[in-house]
């Protein structure tokens, strides 16, 4: 009784602020100028120019999930192993960044990566070849990366440090070499932590659109800069809308494939 | 009935704001409710104008056309006088929600220069509901020093030698500008044939694009990150103001010009006191004022008369030649449609 009532303020607010409005952007999506039924808000998505915005954005935040995942994992294995990360100062520096504005975070590496920018006047004067990476998917792909790897490392290492240590002498004791306990028994005991983290780093890089307009020039068009569009500067919410409900298909997709793994250990934000 | 509730309370809130205390009462000749944009007005402007008529001014501002419309369409609140830009006037005209206005209580009208109530004339055609009070272009600014010579066409734009140092604006109607011109037809156009030749001269341009993007144009220009930049004309005028490289142009094909006048809507209760409110507003010692704080382009040549300083008189991006105005055309409104089919174009030309 006690208990229920404290969870009324909690149901309000989950209704005034998640409910009603996914109900809104499915009724605009679902909806032509005049009010009447349609289904071509989401049949808009067989455009051209917006499947290849999904193609695109579906390319670039997988290739930046693999490359957190490469990145995140081995650095989670040596934290947890080591005295430096179970005193919590290194995953700490990890997190530091993410206390300033994710915006500033991506203008800071406009300026690292810009042509005469920061990195590329230090080539200059050490002589080595210049690159063009500004503008490009790469920098997107870069930008991603940089930050949603927190987003990655966090429950990686959380369910990796909570492995029983007596789980892995006892591999080592029947026999198992360092590749074998880590193929056979760390990996799959992390696996929830890894399922858990890819979600966290792939929905965010699907639907972002502030680092591929920032790093990307306003020149390459991903389905979030898409939906952007359509709400500020074009004039169709319905469109906007319809699209935003075909990109949650993918994001339930991707969810309903980690929850199948996903214990609930890996989740630590 | 809820219109008037809503309106009861707005007017509850407006005399509490603006008197602070809601107990002064209203001038010996009235009150007047004037809205207008933010930061649009120099506020000394405000109490000459209550000391020398006695008119008590009920001053709010808004942020953006498209805030304002809805208010004044729905009477909301009793604005007297408003001051939006020229497609939003066209939408108002042909929604009927302007008054014609009184030219002969206009004194002051003459020192508006009469090239100006020309162009008042693309979107009001007797020029008897609008009265021009800032004005500005969009153009070229370039950096002296990074290109081979003056610049004075859009042509540029399409330049190989200018490849990765080209600036753009990226919202479809401002984008779709310059092209439409350069291919000779009108920027307000919504022939299916000509916009597709605009996107395919801009598909054609955007590997030469460094950027997409009309809130950094400013910096990157004064950055020297790029060459040239599609920038608006009061943004110019800062730039110029930070790197003495730069220099603005309003190309010889044409461009868009922007002019926002004040006008009388029907919610409108005192007409007399608006119409006075605007006569101010064109003396060249009150134009003066405002411009020396808002520093943007007027269409006030008595007050243009009045500057005696040459520099600020060369500044081409405040005060450009006489032919620049009549090579210009102003956006007009164009309806969802039509808006839409810019938004589809414009994301076409960005996927490829």
């Amino acid at each position: 009784m006690y208990k229920k009532s404290l969870s009324y303020p909690y149901l309000v607010w989950a209704a005034a602020f998640i409910i009603i409005p996914l109900l809104f952007i499915v009724y605009y999506g679902l909806t032509d100028r005049s009010g009447a039924f349609t289904l071509e808000n989401l049949m808009a998505i067989a455009t051209a120019e917006h499947s290849k915005a999904l193609f695109l954005s579906l390319l670039l935040s997988l290739v930046s999930t693999a490359i957190c995942l490469l990145l995140a994992y081995p650095l989670a294995l040596i934290l947890s192993n080591s005295k430096l990360g179970r005193s919590g100062f290194i995953i700490f520096l990890f997190i530091l960044p993410m206390w300033m504005n994710f915006l500033l975070r991506t203008l800071a590496w406009v300026v690292l990566l810009d042509t005469n920018g920061v990195l590329d006047t230090l080539f200059k004067t050490l002589g080595l070849p210049r690159f063009k990476i500004i503008n490009t998917p790469a920098a997107i792909v870069f930008g991603m990366v940089y930050d949603f790897l927190p987003f990655m490392i966090l429950p990686i290492y959380n369910v990796i440090s909570k492995i029983d240590i007596n789980v892995i002498n006892a591999a080592r004791d029947l026999g198992a070499n360092s590749f074998q306990t880590l193929y056979k028994v760390i990996f799959p005991l992390s696996l929830p932590g890894v399922i858990s983290g890819i979600t966290m780093v792939f929905v965010p890089s699907l639907t972002t659109f502030v680092i591929s307009t920032l790093l990307g020039g306003g020149k390459i068009l991903l389905i979030g800069n898409v939906i952007e569009q359509e709400f500020m500067k074009g004039t169709s919410w319905h469109v906007g809308s319809g699209l935003s409900l075909v990109l949650m298909l993918f994001i339930i997709i991707s969810m309903v494939l980690s929850s199948k793994y996903d214990n609930g250990e890996g989740n630590v934000l | 009935m809820k219109k008037r509730i809503l309106f009861v309370c707005s007017c509850l809130a407006a005399i509490v704001l603006v008197t602070g205390c809601g107990g002064s009462s209203a001038g010996e000749n009235g009150e007047l409710n004037v809205y207008n944009w933010g930061e649009y007005i120099d506020e000394d402007v405000i109490d000459l104008f209550e000391e020398e008529t006695g008119i008590k001014v009920n001053y709010k501002t808004y942020d953006t056309n498209e805030d304002m419309y809805p208010i004044i369409a729905n009477g909301a609140a009793d604005w007297d006088v408003v001051c939006p830009s020229e497609y939003m006037i066209q939408k108002m005209l042909d929604n009927d929600l302007l008054l014609e206005i009184n030219h002969d209580n206009l004194p002051n009208l003459s020192n508006i220069g009469s090239e100006f109530m020309e162009t008042v004339k693309e979107f009001d055609p007797d020029a008897t509901h609008a009265v021009p009070y800032l004005w500005g272009t969009v153009g070229i600014l370039y950096n002296d020093t990074m290109v081979d010579e003056p610049i004075t066409s859009w042509d540029c734009l399409w330049d190989e030698k200018y490849a990765d140092n080209i600036v753009m604006m990226n919202n479809p109607r401002d984008v779709f500008a310059p092209a439409l011109i350069s291919c000779g037809y009108s920027l307000n156009s919504t022939t299916d044939a000509e916009l597709q030749e605009a996107a395919a001269l801009l598909s054609a341009q955007k590997p030469l694009v460094l950027k997409y993007t009309t809130d950094e144009v400013r910096d990157m220009m004064i950055g020297e990150k790029a060459a040239i930049g599609v920038i608006y004309s009061g943004e110019a005028t800062i730039c110029k103001d930070e790197n003495e490289h730069l220099q603005y142009v309003v190309p010889e094909e044409g461009s868009n010009v922007w002019l926002d006048c004040w006008v009388i809507p029907t919610t409108c209760k005192n007409k007399e006191n608006a119409e006075k409110w605007i006569d101010f507003l064109c003396r060249p010692e009150i134009a003066m004022k405002n411009f020396e704080y808002i520093y943007y382009s007027t269409p006030n040549q008595g007050m243009i008369d009045l500057i005696e300083d040459e520099e600020i008189l060369d500044n081409e991006a405040l005060f450009p030649e006489d032919d620049v105005l009549s090579r210009c055309e102003t956006f007009h409104y164009l309806g969802e449609e039509a808006e839409e089919k810019y938004n589809e174009l414009w994301k076409q030309v960005l996927s490829e």
